[in-house]
């Protein structure tokens, strides 16, 4: 049903981040995408604010209901994805190709918390 | 049904008038005003006859469903059927001519109704003392939670600025804590669907204000444990916030006093059949215990010794939080139900409303997965088709009972399952209206295997098929100026 992705890091939350260097790109997964339904609207931080792992820095909207963005690390957000403003929907069209926010991690170790795509698939069907 | 979807605007034509005034003998009192305060663009009002308005209206009002019209299973709204006798009431012209700025010795009527509503609510919900002044459910939650500040601002105790709510709640408990300047924090339901007292417990501490509740809770289950979890939030010096929404199985029955809730609101547009939907109005009554009556919002309606109502302030009071003694129709409709109803019948609408939505909930648990097995109060929640091979969604479901002449249930709420789909059936309708809902239901059930496609399209009956929903979220038209420049 729903893809999962390779060399990502995932959340019990339903997000991911694709890890370069030091900077990670937050995302939600295509699972989240699929269960939240049509996209109309992604409320996201702004460029230099403090994120927390585990906690909210921002909300999907769909026609269905509202969710929080749950932060998969700590760090600065140093870009945000300016195309979801126009266009919310691109994350329904591929949720691994359109991230909605950089991060500068500022503690890799938090990593270490996260599932990698084989626990992820796991932890989606248990969750079915 | 014949389609209609016209807008006034469209009617309009310059100079058209439906009546054309006398003179009158006084100036122009716009004259007086100052330059600012005068409108210097059109109006943009429509320019109709008497015909044309009518047959618009009349026109518009026979494309509305309602429960005047076939069953509405609206679970968490209770759309239960409101007997004409409340229209009846509400009607008199001894209470429609009063003005709200009459001096209280000329409405002795009108305030004894207030009164004698209060009475009623507070003896149905065992409260003290109840308020009937905020517009709406969600008024009432803020005004139950300006009280619960104000109870701990009065006590000196500043830092109670926390408010627990469960993951189940209604989406109104949240907000209406951020308005009224609470944090929230979420306490997790166990699988069984009940508040996670091993959640709950390291969450209460001195800066908890208190926990906002309903019960029987969003998946129409009983907190068993509700004795348990008010002595655990009254031992950390927090309230307990009853949200009325689901009070249709208690009525009569059981009172959240009882359980030892402190503040309660009650949709008087739910339980006590006032109508409801398509913009109320509204009525979110409020009770408290005896200790909060003092915070109670003013004006409070008050009967001296010698029998006469009086409308009086309290100086402690957490404000003031409608202009008069809120949607007094409203008040009349509920206080017409409960007489009517009287000590004895009222006890039966828990039980029937319960009865109902246990009997299609066993009836149709074979093609819809319930998630939470068990018996269930006034209504329950179904996570979608069993057979979910076809693709068939909550949605498509929802939109296919659209062509069978009924209102859709809730979907897609709460969240707590991604194929939610939420019946309630209350209390008024008979066996044979269940039956048939059953039967189509099961039905729908059928067509999702051997005909997925024509679920999936559906409606195909209605005026209009299924909407864009995307669209009219993202881009939503409002106003006829918008539309007709658009096109």
């Amino acid at each position: 049903m729903s893809e999962v992705k390779e060399g990502l890091y995932y959340s019990e939350s339903h997000e991911w981040i694709k890890v370069e260097g030091d900077c990670g790109y937050v995302g939600i997964t295509d699972h989240a995408q699929q269960a939240l339904g049509n996209i109309v609207y992604v409320d996201m931080p702004e460029e230099d604010d403090e994120v927390t792992q585990n906690e909210e820095f921002g909300a999907v909207e769909s026609v269905k209901a509202a969710s929080d963005l749950i932060s998969p690390v700590s760090g600065k957000v140093t870009e945000i994805n300016e195309a979801l403003e126009d266009q919310p929907e691109l994350i329904n069209q591929d949720a691994f190709g359109n991230w909605i926010i950089k991060v500068e991690l500022s503690d890799k170790g938090e990593l270490d918390a996260l599932m990698d795509a084989a626990a992820y698939e796991a932890y989606c069907n248990e969750n079915l | 049904m014949k389609y209609y979807d016209k807008l006034i605007f469209e009617w309009s034509h310059e100079g058209r008038r439906g009546y054309s005034l006398p003179a009158t003998p006084w100036s122009n009192t716009t004259d007086e005003l100052p330059a600012r305060l005068k409108r210097n663009t059109d109006t943009g009002l429509p320019e109709v006859s008497e015909p044309d308005v009518v047959r618009h209206y009349t026109n518009l009002s026979n494309m509305n469903f309602g429960v005047d019209t076939g069953f509405y299973p609206l679970g968490s709204c209770t759309m239960k059927y409101n007997p004409k006798i409340n229209e009846e009431v509400a009607a008199l012209p001894s209470f429609t001519s009063l003005h709200p700025l009459q001096p209280a010795e000329t409405v002795q009527g009108a305030l004894q109704l207030y009164y004698e509503l209060n009475r009623a609510l507070a003896s149905l919900t065992g409260m003290a003392e109840c308020t009937i002044n905020p517009f709406a459910g969600a008024h009432g939650e803020l005004t139950g939670l300006m009280v619960m500040r104000q109870y701990h601002m009065k006590r000196g105790d500043l830092k109670r600025t926390r408010i627990i709510v469960p993951d189940s709640a209604h989406g109104t408990n949240p907000a209406s804590a951020a308005v009224c300047g609470l944090e929230v924090v979420e306490v997790k339901s166990t699988p069984q669907g009940t508040i996670d007292l091993n959640s709950l417990r390291p969450l209460l501490d001195d800066t908890i204000a208190g926990i906002m509740m309903t019960n029987p809770n969003t998946l129409g289950l009983f907190e068993t444990e509700i004795c348990e979890i008010a002595s655990l939030v009254h031992e950390c010096g927090g309230l307990l916030y009853y949200d009325g929404a689901n009070m249709n199985p208690l009525l009569g029955v059981c009172r959240p006093g009882d359980m030892g809730f402190d503040i309660i609101h009650l949709n008087l547009h739910k339980t006590f059949s006032t109508p409801h939907g398509g913009g109320g109005p509204g009525a979110g009554a409020v009770g408290v215990a005896a200790h909060l009556t003092d915070y109670l919002p003013n004006p409070r309606v008050m009967r001296n010794e010698e029998g006469v109502f009086t409308v009086c302030d309290h100086e402690d009071a957490a404000g003031q939080i409608s202009g008069f003694l809120g949607n007094f129709g409203v008040a009349m409709r509920a206080y017409a139900y409960i007489r009517s109803l009287g000590r004895e019948y009222i006890r039966q609408v828990g039980p029937l409303a319960i009865l109902g939505a246990n009997y299609i909930k066993e009836s149709l648990k074979d093609c819809y997965k319930l998630p939470i097995p068990g018996l269930c109060k006034h209504e329950f929640v179904f996570d979608g088709l069993i057979n979910k091979e076809t693709g068939v969604t909550t949605l498509d479901v929802a939109k296919r009972l659209l062509d069978y002449g009924y209102h859709s249930p809730t979907i897609y709420f709460p969240l707590l399952f991604h194929q939610s789909i939420m019946i309630e059936p209350t209390e008024t309708e008979s066996p044979e209206t269940i039956d048939r809902f059953i039967e189509v239901m099961r039905l729908i059930a059928d067509e999702a295997t051997t005909e997925p496609e024509l679920v999936k399209t559906a409606p195909h009956n209605t005026p209009i098929r299924r909407l864009d929903e995307t669209t009219a979220a993202k881009h939503p038209v409002l106003r006829y100026a918008e539309l007709s420049s658009e096109n």
